[in-house]
């Protein structure tokens, strides 16, 4: 066995073992950190691949923000946990049923195709030779040069996305006291603080 | 010699030695790194600071570290105790392991990987769990909050943070910090680093630092006035320390990567001096000298004000940044000080 048959057994190991456990562990808090290290075994395996911009990107974005808010809203809220757990046993036959149909797709997917000569063509004209160039360099060349609309367009959905997530949740009420920054910083002593002569006796 | 380290074992042997050479090296900076940071606030503030353990109180660092691992650990009652534990062990072990993509010198790197920039970026935006999680397995109230405010905190600078970082990655055009660090090779020295060039980004990336690794005017997860110490409070003894530690080890682990990204990492400034690993420290030390004025100098931010120079002020003027740069570079504007993609990739 080789280092590398080793790292990726290691893991294999942890990311499906911590899978299971996001699922079982009776804490939400528990299974939120299970996840993540169920994130930190997939960017392992990423690396095993000499996908190694994926695998950072991996980190950044889903342990590094995702989860984040994941662990967040988990502790901010107060769910009883319990009651939603007795329900799972009438779930589990879509969960299975879910888990069989990506299983099938996935041996769809990585079971034995025959390309013919114009796809190994017009697949050759995309990417550059991986022996080539780092990984970082062959991904930007694909998106940013042939599938530049594809990936400009899914941009703008994000975008759209984002703009339609405020505009629901964004009320203007009137009356409310609102800080004015600049207001704030432009306040000096003179309108802020006035000398009174008060007479004895007589107050103001 | 080369034969052993030629096989499998041997390589894994010195990369281990490597290692333990940084990280004992790291360890040994940040004791006395410590002892200079307190050294500095006392002087701004007309005090002598540390002077009684050893000569000028030298060894102040090694008498508080027997002090904190002889204390007793105190657990609270209700506190989730395997996430208690792991909050400081990952405070501790997250800067530590960033070492190892710095560059020291030319080939003075252990892991000089494509896209070591974004694994030193995926370490530090993790290092807000372990505050988080401190806060939130201490089972009590002002940790949480502290814990709370720090996450929202960390997550707020690193946007900008990661937007200054692409400025400089697009002028160099790679991912990998030695090349960042060759692609500001020049004849002018000083001058050809990307401080110039990417001057405004420099203070930005300062104060971003700054609130990333919450030192003081943005160290409002652990604000004693209204929040005793934040997430810490409830930790003791070596727990305690090794959140300590991790605090400083990322501050000085931020003065390494300043020095990286816009002063030229182990290049020397002068002509008649060699390049080298000690440009790089003095470097790092001059960065933290910097930070250890800033923490004496300036008053702690609200939070409010906090929040909004992170999104409304940093990240615009960062995202701006990165549109210019592009700019500047896809058309050589500037003698091309922007486009030094044939140097660095």
């Amino acid at each position: 066995m080789t280092a590398a048959v080793v790292a990726f057994y290691f893991f294999s190991a942890v990311a499906v073992l911590s899978g299971f456990l996001v699922i079982t562990a009776r804490n939400p808090v528990h299974s939120v950190l299970w996840l993540i290290l169920a994130f930190f075994a997939a960017a392992g395996l990423f690396v095993l691949l000499g996908a190694e911009f994926l695998a950072m990107i991996m980190l950044i974005v889903y342990v590094g923000a995702v989860a984040v808010l994941f662990l967040f809203v988990v502790m901010m809220l107060d769910v009883d946990f319990a009651a939603l757990k007795a329900g799972m046993s009438r779930f589990i036959p879509v969960g299975v049923l879910f888990g069989l149909v990506l299983l099938g797709i996935l041996y769809l997917a990585f079971s034995d195709w025959q390309a013919s000569e114009e796809v190994l063509a017009l697949r050759g004209v995309v990417a550059p030779p991986p022996e080539q160039v780092e990984n970082t360099v062959a991904l930007g060349t694909v998106l940013y040069s042939r599938y530049i609309f594809v990936f400009q367009m899914s941009g703008i959905i994000l975008l759209v996305a984002m703009v339609g997530a405020i505009v629901l949740t964004l009320r203007h009420r009137e009356g409310v006291k609102r800080q004015d920054v600049l207001k704030q910083m432009y306040r000096d002593p003179k309108q802020a603080v006035s000398l009174k002569d008060v007479k004895p006796g007589q107050g103001l | 010699m080369g034969g052993f380290f030629d096989t499998g074992f041997g390589l894994v042997l010195l990369i281990l030695l490597q290692c333990l050479l940084v990280t004992v090296f790291v360890l040994v900076s940040l004791a006395f790194l410590m002892y200079a940071d307190r050294k500095v606030w006392a002087a701004v503030q007309l005090r002598r600071g540390p002077n009684v353990v050893g000569p000028w109180g030298l060894l102040q660092s090694f008498a508080d570290f027997i002090k904190y691992i002889v204390k007793e650990v105190v657990v609270p009652a209700g506190a989730d105790k395997s996430v208690y534990f792991l909050a400081p062990m990952i405070s501790f072990v997250l800067p530590l392991v960033a070492w190892v993509v710095i560059p020291w010198g030319p080939g003075w790197v252990i892991s000089d990987m494509n896209v070591g920039i974004l694994f030193l970026f995926a370490i530090s935006s993790m290092h807000v769990y372990a505050i988080i999680m401190a806060g939130w397995a201490s089972n009590s109230k002002y940790p949480f909050l502290g814990g709370l405010r720090s996450a929202a905190q960390m997550i707020s600078y690193e946007v900008a943070l990661g937007f200054i970082i692409i400025g400089v990655i697009i002028s160099t055009g790679s991912l990998n910090l030695s090349r960042i660090v060759e692609a500001q090779a020049g004849d002018y020295y000083l001058f050809s680093w990307y401080w110039l060039p990417h001057l405004p980004m420099v203070f930005l990336f300062f104060i971003s630092a700054l609130a990333e690794t919450n030192r003081p005017p943005f160290d409002l997860p652990e604000a004693e006035a209204e929040l005793v110490a934040g997430f810490q409070v409830e930790y003791s003894s070596t727990p305690f320390l090794l959140f300590m530690i991790g605090e400083l080890m990322s501050v000085f682990f931020m003065c390494a990567f300043i020095v990286v990204l816009f002063f030229g990492g182990w290049l020397s400034p002068i002509p008649f001096i060699p390049d080298g690993p000690h440009w790089m420290f003095v470097k790092m030390l001059a960065v933290f000298f910097l930070f250890a004025l800033v923490k004496a100098v300036v008053p702690r931010y609200r939070y409010d004000q906090l929040m909004r120079i992170g999104w409304k002020v940093f990240l615009p003027l960062s995202l701006a940044w990165v549109v210019i740069v592009s700019i500047f570079a896809h058309y050589g504007m500037f003698w091309g000080a922007y486009q030094r993609w044939a140097i660095g990739g």
